[in-house]
């Protein structure tokens, strides 16, 4: 099969590896007909994240049609099932408590333990993601293995298209769950770091979740105009002083939450992010929170910080004692994937969110390689890539229409 | 003021974690109660006597303990552990073993560069449901004693299972391959082989990461470390 593999740093390439096959009674193979290249496979794209080897198939936002099933799988063979990127077991400790990304069983033994000495215990795995989370082939492939298929994958409606459901795999999920973790309470103000995909759904999850007012922060124009389509306020950051606008427009006190979705390689040239640069280039640190520094004080006094964004470990001249001062309460982590998927499916098909209006480019899985070369340097023009397996027939590229209009 | 009704909530709260407290007190004295004598000094923290850092000598060796609790019932977790011939399923460097008799199983074990070692174990102690312990006999080519512990865990969380290991280094010119395997790291293998064991336990199967990659060398149906 055709799969997109990682090489090294800003190296991927289409090549033709193996199919995969059916190792587990619980097993599932899919073919995939779309699969999205995400904010975090940048990350890895940059390789900032450890533990990714050269011959790794990335991408873990896909959907597809079950085409094997093992023994134990409850699906069946003809089904369009959407996947969630978290692989978990739900039966440990963890996953009956529905903190899925924690799941206990599915890193596998021997991957788990340089997770367990890295985070003090072994993290849950993911697709196409590094070793420390398992080190499955992900689904920017024609087909992929799920384990586990009997609890993860989601069975989504005919009537409901591909790009409408595609992203419960996991934005819309993180997006919802960082709207969750930010405990909005009547008459708030949410500040929203980051106006990426994750973004963008943490925006339409804050307001739907009862948010008074949305301010969303970032430097892509066209990224900010689709913040303002959602009915938030926008700040561009290379226009304001972003701590003195927001604490202007909310009377002085600061908004009341504040979500991270920048996570670790956050922009902009201040010195500290220039330091952060610097440092993780010469393997000296692994983040650039330069982005969360900011928010940590920006925030209200006893405000809620909620954190989607990803980092990878260690961070410097991080602001501990504002946060002891000011009371905030920090919720992050990993997004409980198999949590969210049901009921926001509900919302879809109510028509309550809008999935498909950030997705810029629809290109075929062939030519990822190179979107992911314009997923890194065009930010601005490039807001969501979708790719489309040889399994969509009569689909045709379409790129150059589709790309969206600031509003 | 405390009203009364509030009063008596946190008594009653107190009297329970009171409890509970005494339960794992008797739960690590269990564990811990044997030879636990640092230059005669009786140590004061309450925890097993693996996790001190003046290690304990076990009967073969140094002693080595590694816990993990499963989500399953503890008569449940007793049984499977208590059929030595379905460890290949879990045990990552056990090929075989053979029932001889009630009490005695023939184990081969992988050892580097194709070879294998040989060990008949013996039960020296089996509760139903809390703790089996075994030993090597004479004819074993390596020298080992071990118990695996069963306890409740807290309410609705299953069972938690504690291996205690030793091993004495191997003698002899064969011995020393042996020893490199036995010697790496018997705390790796047990923490491995213990994870294994609850994935089989928890989910039905033990997880593999086996799938496709760019690298010519793997198989999609192979594990990849």
């Amino acid at each position: 099969m055709r799969a997109l593999t990682w090489q090294g740093r800003h190296d991927v390439r289409v090549d033709t590896v193996p199919d995969p096959e059916i190792v587990n009674p619980r097993d599932a193979i899919l073919q995939v007909t779309s699969t999205a290249i995400c904010g975090s496979d940048l990350h890895l794209y940059d390789k900032y994240i450890p533990t990714l080897r050269a011959g790794d198939i990335l991408g873990h936002e896909f959907m597809g049609e079950v085409v094997e099933v093992g023994a134990k799988s409850t699906l069946k063979k003809g089904q369009r099932v959407v996947v969630p990127f978290t692989i978990s077991c739900g039966q440990c400790f963890f996953c009956e408590k529905l903190q899925f990304s924690a799941c206990d069983n599915s890193n596998p033994a021997e991957t788990a333990d340089a997770s367990e000495l890295m985070m003090g215990h072994p993290m849950g795995a993911a697709f196409g993601f590094a070793h420390l989370t398992g080190g499955y082939a992900g689904g920017q492939a024609e087909y992929v293995r799920v384990p586990y298929s009997d609890v993860g994958p989601i069975v989504v409606p005919d009537h409901l298209d591909d790009d409408q459901v595609l992203f419960l795999s996991d934005i819309l999920p993180t997006g919802w769950q960082a709207a969750e973790n930010a405990g909005i309470e009547p008459g708030d103000t949410v500040a929203v770091w980051g106006c990426g995909p994750v973004g963008l759904f943490a925006i339409q999850s804050a307001l739907i979740l009862g948010a008074h007012r949305v301010i969303a922060i970032d430097h892509y124009p066209a990224r900010l105009q689709l913040a303002k389509g959602l009915g938030a306020e926008i700040l561009d950051y290379n226009e304001v002083d972003v701590r003195e606008a927001l604490d202007e427009m909310t009377g002085g006190i600061g908004p009341d939450a504040a979500i991270d979705c920048v996570g670790q390689e956050s922009h902009g040239l201040t010195i500290d992010n220039l330091v952060d640069t610097v440092k993780a280039h010469t393997f000296l640190g692994t983040e650039r929170p330069h982005a969360l520094r900011q928010m940590l004080l920006a925030v209200r006094k006893g405000g809620r910080v909620s954190i989607p964004g990803v980092y990878g470990g260690f961070a410097d001249k991080f602001p501990l004692g504002q946060m002891m001062e000011k009371g905030l309460t920090i919720k992050q982590g990993q997004t409980h994937v198999q949590k969210y998927t049901k009921p926001l499916l509900a919302l879809i098909e109510q028509g309550k969110v809008d999935t498909t209006f950030l997705i810029s480019h629809r290109e075929p899985l062939e030519k990822a390689a190179e979107m992911y070369r314009h997923w890194h340097d065009e930010q601005n023009e490039f807001t969501k890539i979708v790719l489309k397996t040889p399994a969509v027939k009569g689909f045709v590229a379409t790129a150059s229409t589709k790309q969206h209009e600031p509003a | 003021m405390p009203d009364t009704k509030d009063h008596e909530t946190s008594g009653r709260q107190r009297a329970l974690i009171g409890a509970g407290i005494a339960a794992a007190a008797a739960g690590a004295a269990f564990v811990i109660n044997r030879k636990m004598k640092a230059d005669g000094e009786e140590p004061i923290s309450d925890a097993p006597e693996w996790t001190f850092r003046k290690r304990v000598e076990g009967e073969e060796g140094p002693l080595t303990g590694r816990s993990v609790t499963i989500n399953r019932p503890r008569q449940e977790v007793y049984a499977r552990w208590r059929d030595f011939t379905a460890f290949p399923q879990f045990m990552d460097n056990v090929r075989s073993v053979e029932k001889i008799d009630d009490k005695n199983s023939r184990w081969t074990i992988e050892a580097p560069a194709g070879t294998s070692v040989e060990l008949v174990t013996e039960i020296t102690a089996d509760e139903p449901g809390s703790r089996i312990a075994w030993k090597s006999t004479e004819e074993s080519q390596i020298a080992t004693t071990g118990e695996v512990l069963f306890e409740d865990a807290a309410p609705g969380r299953g069972t938690v299972v504690r291996l205690v290991q030793s091993y004495a280094p191997p003698a002899g010119v064969i011995g020393k391959a042996v020893a490199k395997l036995f010697q790496r790291e018997p705390y790796v293998q047990a923490r491995r082989d213990l994870r294994r064991f609850k994935q089989l336990l928890e989910t039905g199967e033990v997880t593999t990461n086996a799938s496709p990659s760019g690298r010519t060398s793997e198989s999609p149906t192979k594990a990849r470390i």
